[in-house]
């Protein structure tokens, strides 16, 4: 068994890719937290747990999930929104939750605007302007997920979910796999449910991005 | 999946039933058939719900080629035309994956390695191609006689590699290979190779699967990357700055690309393992003497095996078969016991012998041997004598032999 495992960053000037380093994917039922297989309702309770600790736990919607090009499309878009809404309810002042659209794969030049999206890339920037602390991606393509966590994982020290709809993502710290509306509202009934629980890193503000 | 179980059950065009891949390749019923390898080729397309075929003519996958031309007269593939040449079929293959479609081809030495830049384009563009390579010789002066030599090219290109002994593994690896590339978390490109003519020219009974029953047809919306999408990498290479620049993001990007192509082959891993029952096949592992062989090396070995034991002394097999993913630790540990481990090989470099060395403690167990090349036959007397000569044991001259 591998002793690798997925952690906050920053990892090297180049980490290796989590998959060869003999971390696998969850198979369905199952999630990953640091590339250790749990049951998903673990997974669950340590994503809403590690929103709740977040700075800025920022939710990163992909095209899968945008622009409505499809009825599920449109209605895990509004799951999303739901979710956000609800880790804006739940957070304590001084956590400033986040919805970050990466609205294509297009490399961005001269330079991409961090404030308004961030792109697979270089994440990082978006990562390093907002401060974010903890963040999701949902409705990625899985390939684009992938270059973004783990180029994340090298240079930051955000700490990263996949809300991933097929087998899931070695490269976050955390991964969902089989995304669908039930499971992306069940993280957020565990935010509510967690809610006034867990203690925020509100006094780490100068190291949780780690520029 | 969710897309896929929609389709079983229902029929396409031609009455086939497109059914539940795991059903179809190991519950069906099976029909024992008398063919050469081509025509399991054309076998096994006829039941893979291929949308595109593209062809060109070299020796020896030209008949298989030619046959599936017949299955698109049929009305068995989508599309079925000729390229110019190796490198604009591969070109051309990539095209029509990058729109959506489950594509084949088929080619052979100089073709392969006129076709190569093409190879890890399809691996990093996450293009599910299935490509039989029917191995033969590809340096000057020309031979179209097998050599696996083209192997040992196409192991660093970011394709899974698998490697068929016979026509049977043929038939079950095409439909299977379907399979493991096209999962989302793979999404590679297939290099299934053979040994040309010992399998493709050569008649053997292959049981096959229902001809009414089918895959399911791809599902492009499963895949990691978006269909051809002429704004975003990779379609959108040369004009960009993002690719073009000497910066530490844009190196950051591809570096991160080339990783991602070589995570997709480890993820292939369990996929591969539940598909062909394992990355190798093994028998008595136990023996002091192991050889290890893939293709009809395997065969070959085997056979060895047999004339050893008749002269008293055991000896193990274990056949390689998925070379990417490579089975690093079941070869170590199919391995641990032996003392000797021979590597007969149809090119002159050793290939084989070289991964298994790189990959098993002890490499100096490794006998990185016997080989034949440029088109001659491997008799199972040669291996034998090879085995006998390490051992120290008599073993008569084979350039005697008939004499």
């Amino acid at each position: 068994m591998t002793q690798y495992r997925v952690l906050p960053g920053p990892e090297h000037f180049l980490p290796p890719a989590a998959a060869s380093m003999g971390i696998y994917l969850p198979n369905p039922g199952e999630a990953h937290i640091n590339g250790v297989i749990v049951p998903e309702e673990k997974a669950y309770e340590e994503a809403a747990r590690q929103f709740l600790m977040a700075q800025v736990p920022t939710i990163f919607p992909g095209p899968l999930v945008l622009w409505a090009w499809n009825e599920k499309a449109a209605k895990k878009a509004a799951a999303v929104r739901s979710l956000y809404e609800t880790l804006k309810e739940c957070v304590q002042p001084g956590q400033k939750p986040m919805l970050i659209p990466m609205p294509d794969y297009r490399p961005k030049y001269p330079k991409i605007n961090p404030e308004v999206e961030i792109n697979p890339n270089h994440p990082n920037l978006t990562i390093w302007h907002n401060k974010i602390d903890c963040c999701m991606f949902i409705g990625v393509h899985c390939h684009q997920a992938n270059l973004s966590l783990k180029i994340i994982r090298g240079g930051t020290s955000c700490y990263t979910v996949a809300m991933c709809a097929q087998a899931g993502h070695e490269d976050a710290m955390l991964s969902f796999r089989d995304a669908s509306v039930e499971k992306i509202l069940k993280l957020g009934e565990w935010i509510r449910k967690l809610k006034g629980t867990v203690k925020p890193r509100l006094t780490s503000a100068k190291t949780s991005a780690s520029n | 999946m969710a897309e896929i179980k929609s389709h079983i059950g229902t029929q396409n065009k031609k009455g086939q039933t497109y059914t539940d891949p795991w059903k179809m390749m190991h519950e069906a019923p099976r029909n024992p058939s008398f063919y050469t390898g081509s025509e399991v080729i054309k076998e096994a397309l006829r039941r893979a719900s291929c949308d595109v075929m593209i062809a060109y003519p070299i020796t020896p996958q030209s008949e298989a080629a030619a046959l599936i031309g017949e299955l698109f007269a049929e009305g068995y593939i989508g599309d079925y035309f000729r390229g110019e040449s190796e490198f604009a079929v591969m070109s051309q293959c990539a095209g029509a994956a990058f729109g959506g479609a489950r594509v084949f081809t088929t080619t052979a030495g100089p073709g392969t390695m006129r076709a190569m830049e093409n190879f890890p384009m399809w691996a990093g563009a996450r293009l599910p191609i299935q490509m039989i390579v029917t191995c033969r010789g590809i340096n000057s002066p020309l031979s179209i006689q097998p050599d696996t030599i083209e192997i040992s090219y196409l192991l660093n290109t970011g394709m899974l590699v698998w490697h068929a002994e016979t026509a049977q593994d043929f038939f079950d690896w095409i439909l299977k290979g379907f399979m493991v590339s096209e999962e989302p978390e793979v999404h590679l490109p297939l290099a299934l190779c053979c040994d040309g003519f010992f399998v493709t020219h050569t008649k053997d009974v292959v049981n096959l699967t229902p001809t009414d029953m089918c895959l399911p047809p791809y599902d492009p919306y499963r895949s990691p990357v978006p269909c051809m999408d002429m704004e975003c990498p990779p379609v959108r290479m040369m004009r960009d700055p993002f690719i073009m620049k000497s910066n530490y993001i844009s190196y950051a990007t591809h570096a991160s690309w080339q990783q991602e192509i070589w995570a997709a082959v480890e993820r292939s891993r369990k996929h591969t393992i539940k598909w062909i029952n394992g990355l190798i096949d093994t028998e008595n592992t136990d023996a002091e003497v192991v050889i290890v062989a893939s293709g009809t090396a395997v065969s070959q070995g085997r056979e060895a095996i047999r004339l050893l034991e008749d002269e008293g002394v055991r000896c193990g097999l274990i056949k390689v078969k998925s070379l990417r993913p490579w089975p690093g630790e079941e070869i170590r540990e199919a391995t641990k016991n032996a003392k000797h481990i021979f590597v007969p090989e149809f090119n002159v470099t050793g290939w084989l012998a070289k991964e298994i060395k790189a990959t098993i403690p002890n490499s100096e167990r490794v006998h990185a041997g016997p080989h034949v090349c440029g088109g001659m036959t491997m008799p199972p007397e040669i291996i034998v004598s090879e085995i006998k000569t390490a051992l120290g044991l008599r073993s008569e001259s084979l350039a005697g032999r008939g004499s």
